[in-house]
């Protein structure tokens, strides 16, 4: 029994990292139409910034989760405007060549410097330890990543889905030109919506260093899961692409305990499932 | 060919309403390739309607969205209250009051219908409040919850004008607003631009349906190939009836 709760403990994490980043997967696709194939990258540099922060600066922990998202989501935007704002009305192939470029070069750029293995990062003070629950250990750090995740994730939701600013959003998402000629500045939305996906992406690589440690590949491997979580949820889908999230680091937690053997493609059978099915994913609208 | 800009100005009713608020001079547009206006001349008076009459595909809609700098490629001068908007990007056109409100409506399917009447930004003071809107449409007071697209097709368009009434934009583009719509709503339609039109508001009017124009209109240009070829006042409507059907072939 207590090795189930700790797979399901497990898997709980690994959801909060999918949501995270299929979250911000999926508010990148809907506003800018690009499959942001660098989104693994950025979550690696996530965790290296909080790295340096604390190697170089001495910052720790509690400042880096505001200030490492923010960094990295400036780059984003840089990239946005440098880069990705010249794809606009492309074929969405481009989107992927060139964002699974810039995913190469930045990977290359880290393991040129760091190597590919990893560097540790320490567990805050005020997060060590654990917690017996009577039937599981709970070691705190993963408590609060789990619950940290669900808070952002949620607020992430209210923003786009029951604010005047997400309002402006969702309706540039399906009509740019009409929102721009009631006098909104569209392009510059959309920057700060590419900088919003890429600081969700950094925040979730500053929440993962502590417990996976911080490795140039960290985003490459995650990502193809990711994508498949995407896919399942259906690309554009707030609230869906959340419990998708979620809902896939579970299943794969429980297969870990049910059916070991299966736990790395359970989430690919399910993705080819459901294109079977339902090629638009579970939440997904009809293009 | 006679001078249009000429024609336009003899054609201004005597009790001139006011100063020309919108001025188009050679303006030409290209969809990609296709090049579609090809020399629009005609002026806009303020607290006039003007209705822009023309064949399907005479650049009727491409004028108005040039005018709002949604069409990408363009040339020739647009002056609004005496500044050049061309070229401008369009969310600096709808900042300076032009609000425009498009054929297919607009209406945002993932918003409900209280986000689109409270989407566009206000631009200055002077807009309806929402108690005057409700005023004007009562329907939509009570369907502020739904879905926008799940309004009925008049409903979508009474809330197509009336998220533009609330900006303060005194200059208001409408394009076919009876389009497609019962003849008891083209007529709620038509009361709502008659009692825009003593409030003040200028309105440059893009319409198939002759008759409702007729009702509405001050002024009347007719537009073929890209360019304005004729325009007359409303009280010359009669003399101009024959021509008018030759222009349309009605």
């Amino acid at each position: 029994m207590q090795a189930l709760y700790a797979q399901l403990l497990v898997g709980l994490i690994n959801g909060s990292f999918y949501a995270l980043l299929s979250l911000g997967l999926a508010v990148i696709f809907g506003m800018l139409n690009i499959v942001n194939f660098a989104h693994g990258a950025l979550y690696m540099m996530g965790a290296f910034c909080a790295y340096f922060l604390l190697n170089i600066a001495g910052i720790g922990y509690w400042p880096a989760l505001v200030i490492a998202p923010i960094a990295v989501g400036i780059f984003g935007m840089l990239l946005e405007r440098t880069l990705l704002k010249w794809l606009a009305g492309l074929d969405h192939l481009y989107g992927m060549l060139l964002t699974f470029g810039i995913a190469l070069i930045v990977q290359g750029v880290f393991q040129n410097y760091f190597g590919s293995s990893g560097l540790p990062y320490a567990i805050p003070d005020e997060l060590k330890g654990g917690m017996n629950l009577g039937f599981m250990f709970l070691p705190v750090y993963r408590g609060w990543v789990v619950v940290f995740s669900l808070v952002v994730c949620l607020a992430t939701w209210f923003l786009i889905e029951r604010t005047r600013l997400g309002a402006y959003l969702r309706a540039a998402t399906e009509n740019p030109t009409l929102v721009r000629a009631f006098g909104i500045n569209v392009p510059r939305m959309i920057t700060l919506t590419y900088g919003l996906g890429v600081g969700l992406a950094a925040l979730a690589g500053v929440l993962s260093a502590p417990i996976n440690q911080v490795r140039p590949l960290m985003g490459a491997d995650l990502i193809i899961v990711v994508f498949a979580v995407v896919v399942i949820g259906g690309m554009g889908s707030i609230m869906g692409s959340i419990i998708t999230g979620f809902a896939l680091g579970v299943i794969e937690g429980l297969t870990k305990y049910f059916y070991p053997e299966a736990s790395n493609t359970v989430v690919f059978v399910l993705m080819v499932l459901v294109l079977l099915v339902k090629p638009t994913g579970l939440t997904g609208r009809a293009a | 060919m006679p001078d249009l800009a000429m024609a336009a100005a003899a054609t201004r009713p005597a009790s001139d309403a006011g100063a020309s608020i919108l001025s188009v001079r050679n303006l030409e547009a290209w969809y990609g390739e296709s090049h579609i206006l090809h020399g629009m001349n005609f002026d806009v008076n303020a607290g006039e309607v003007v209705t822009l009459l023309g064949r399907n595909g005479a650049g009727k809609t491409t004028t108005l969205k040039s005018i709002m700098g949604i069409i990408g490629k363009r040339t020739g001068s647009v002056r609004f209250n005496n500044q050049e908007i061309n070229p401008a990007f369009s969310d600096r056109i709808a900042r300076m009051g032009v609000a425009f409100c498009p054929e297919e409506r607009g209406i945002f399917s993932s918003l409900d219908v209280r986000e689109n009447l409270l989407l566009p930004p206000i631009v200055r003071p002077g807009g309806l409040s929402l108690d005057q809107i409700f005023d004007l449409f009562p329907n939509l007071k009570e369907r502020l919850a739904s879905q926008g697209t799940k309004l009925s097709g008049g409903e979508q368009q009474m809330l197509a004008i009336a998220r533009i009434l609330r900006t303060g934009a005194r200059f208001l583009m409408l394009d076919e607003p009876t389009e497609g719509l019962a003849p008891v709503i083209i007529q709620q339609i038509g009361h709502t631009i008659a009692q825009l039109k003593k409030e003040g508001f200028t309105i440059l009017l893009v319409e198939q349906n002759f008759r409702f124009a007729s009702t509405v209109a001050d002024r009347y240009y007719i537009v073929e190939h890209g360019k304005v070829i004729d325009g007359f006042a409303n009280s010359e409507l009669r003399a101009n009836m024959d021509k008018l059907h030759t222009y349309l072939g009605v």
